[in-house]
């Protein structure tokens, strides 16, 4: 069973705030998947390679450019247009540095 | 026959032959909508007067007696994870609910340049996370063949809307079943492609090595189609591959060998699903394929490998909805609450937290709210399997035994071309019968994760049905051979 401390450490890294109930309630949840998870330790894992991607491709590069005709060119006033507060065309946000 | 029965390719030689315009098809299913979506509730948003801007050019096209493009002025709708330049983006989620897309999901523009007519987006599990559509921030969707039946999920909205006649074919994503099981609850023919066959720029990401985008249709042939146009090597997305060439598939059942995994005729599943399946598989050997029994091992370890992986690379994709560059945002003027001190004072480290800056508040309160519970579930269990001290046991962990379930597959197409199997071990189950326990709903997933662990393409294709429920037959092939796949669907005759 995840203690309500890890559970607490978790939703932190996660940048979720959690009510005290929700922390109750997703301790148990957790837990029963994590008990679940646990069959994986069954499994005799020497010398296996990790699979990141089921389809090899190697080295997909491209050119480092700006793309000025890109996908439209209003491309940055729309993306700025989406964002909650902006000033002076950039994003803004609360302070970061003291 | 009615307009809205109709095939890609039957609307195609109609209007070819001027005996109705897309406008007119345009309109027809419009009003359909209008009529009977309020009942299932497929769609999350319409969008009439581009959808009948977009019917008229066609309609000019074809008056000016320009080649006309098999898709184009065919009326779809868009599962609303998939970007579409100017219309909302929810993700099934309170997150996104005012997000408008700036830009066209690379399928969407190739679907454009082949004039198809955009109906509107479809409703789905938020972030699709889920298995029954329930987890949708806005509303449920219900299955067409049995209204107190949920229609699936994640793409339940796409599977709804083709098996009630909405639209003539539509697109969905599939991370672990998610066009596959609704398709099969549904009754209608659902494909995910191999991975990488099909480009992702554009598709709200959940799990980037398991996400890919497919078609949603009423026929196999209508799904050959649309996979055709929308397959293909983008330079958007790198994990994106041409699909190698196929010589012409001389295609003759005698020379099938189809395996049946026994891991698949789990303890649980419904007998008359498994009676079903077994019946179809005789039908095929019958008409002279060679049946072999095969077994792939490790498939009782794909579900918790998938329940490792999938939220973990969820954590991390999900992490951009912070509130600050786009979507529900805490910290914004048009939304300012306070914040919740006592709240505060619970979570971690007390003294770091409360001389922090506010800046904190706008990423906790902003997720806290945006997010449903299930999406917070997976974001949780993907972060403690990604942490220090963890990650070893867990997600290392799973990305070895992820290599173990390929390495079945791949022993086991050394012996036969296909794999048929169920695709769930249940019809669709009874709206909020699964939704209180997490788990419960994860096993609904137990025979479709295993396809995107090992990246291959399936199709499910309804077969048969219990008691008026659709039951769906999964086939899988080897890496980029959908269209080996398609045409061995293709031979099964429902009637």
């Amino acid at each position: 069973m995840i203690s309500s401390e890890e559970v607490k450490h978790i939703a932190k890294l996660a940048r979720l705030g959690l009510t005290e109930q929700e922390i109750g309630k997703f301790q148990k949840e957790l837990s029963k998947t994590l008990d679940y998870i646990e069959k994986l330790k069954e499994v005799d894992i020497t010398n296996i390679e990790p699979t990141s991607y089921s389809v090899l491709v190697e080295n997909v590069m491209r050119n480092d450019e700006m793309c000025l005709n890109g996908t439209s060119a209003n491309g940055a006033k729309k993306l700025l247009e989406l964002a909650p507060e902006t000033k002076n065309g950039f994003l803004k946000t609360k302070s970061i540095l003291k | 026959m009615e307009l809205t029965e109709l095939t890609i390719n039957q609307i195609h030689q109609g209007l070819i032959k001027k005996e109705f315009s897309a406008l007119e098809l345009c309109k027809t299913y419009l009003e359909k909508i209008q009529k009977k979506d309020k009942e299932i509730s497929a769609y999350l948003a319409v969008s009439k007067e581009s959808a009948l801007s977009q019917a008229k050019k066609i309609d000019e096209m074809i008056s000016n007696s320009k080649e006309l493009p098999i898709l184009a002025g065919i009326p779809f709708a868009v599962k609303d994870n998939i970007l579409v330049e100017g219309i909302k983006c929810t993700a099934g989620s309170k997150i996104l609910e005012n997000y408008i897309a700036p830009y066209d999901a690379t399928v969407i523009k190739k679907l454009k340049e082949r004039g198809v007519v955009i109906l509107g987006k479809t409703n789905l599990d938020e972030f699709a996370m889920g298995s029954s559509t329930e987890n949708s921030a806005f509303f449920i969707t219900k299955n067409p063949r049995d209204l107190n039946r949920v229609p699936g999920g994640s793409s339940g909205g796409s599977a709804a809307a083709v098996a009630a006649d909405l639209c003539i074919f539509a697109l969905g994503s599939d991370t672990g079943g998610s066009i596959r099981q609704p398709a099969s609850f549904c009754g209608v023919v659902g494909l995910k492609p191999t991975y990488g066959a099909v480009s992702r720029y554009g598709l709200i990401a959940f799990a980037s090595s398991l996400d890919q985008i497919g078609p949603m249709t009423k026929t196999v042939e209508d799904c050959q189609i649309v996979f055709n146009t929308i397959k293909g090597k983008d330079l958007l997305d790198s994990t994106s591959v041409e699909m190698p060439e196929f010589k012409n598939l001389e295609f003759k059942i005698k020379n099938l060998k189809i395996g049946v995994p026994k891991e698949y005729f789990v303890k649980g599943m419904d007998s008359e699903v498994e009676k079903i399946i077994k019946k179809v598989i005789k039908k095929y050997e019958e008409m002279g394929a060679k049946i072999e029994e095969i077994s792939l091992p490790h498939t009782e370890y794909a579900l918790p490998c998938y329940y490792i992986i999938a939220p973990s690379e969820a954590s991390a994709n999900l992490a951009r909805y912070d509130g600050i560059k786009y979507g529900y945002s805490k910290g914004s003027r048009l939304k300012a609450q306070k914040p919740i001190q006592a709240k505060r004072d619970e979570v971690g480290d007390e003294v770091k937290l409360q001389r922090a800056s506010k800046l904190l508040d706008v990423y906790l309160e902003s997720r806290e709210e945006g997010f449903g519970p299930e999406v917070r579930r997976r974001i949780m269990l993907g972060t403690y399997a990604l942490s220090s001290g963890y990650y070893e046991a867990y997600y290392l962990r799973a990305q070895k035994v992820r290599t173990l379930i390929r390495k079945d597959f791949n022993a086991a197409f050394q012996k036969v071309d296909a794999i048929f199997t169920p695709v769930s071990p249940t019809p669709a189950f009874k709206i909020k019968e699964k939704i209180d326990d997490p788990l419960k709903m994860y096993l609904s997933d137990i025979l479709t994760v295993s396809v995107n662990l090992a990246g291959l393409p399936a199709i499910s294709v309804p077969v048969d049905n219990i008691r008026g429920l659709p039951v769906g037959l999964q086939i899988i092939g080897q890496p980029f051979e959908e269209n080996k796949i398609l045409e061995i669907a293709k031979i099964y005759d429902r009637d």
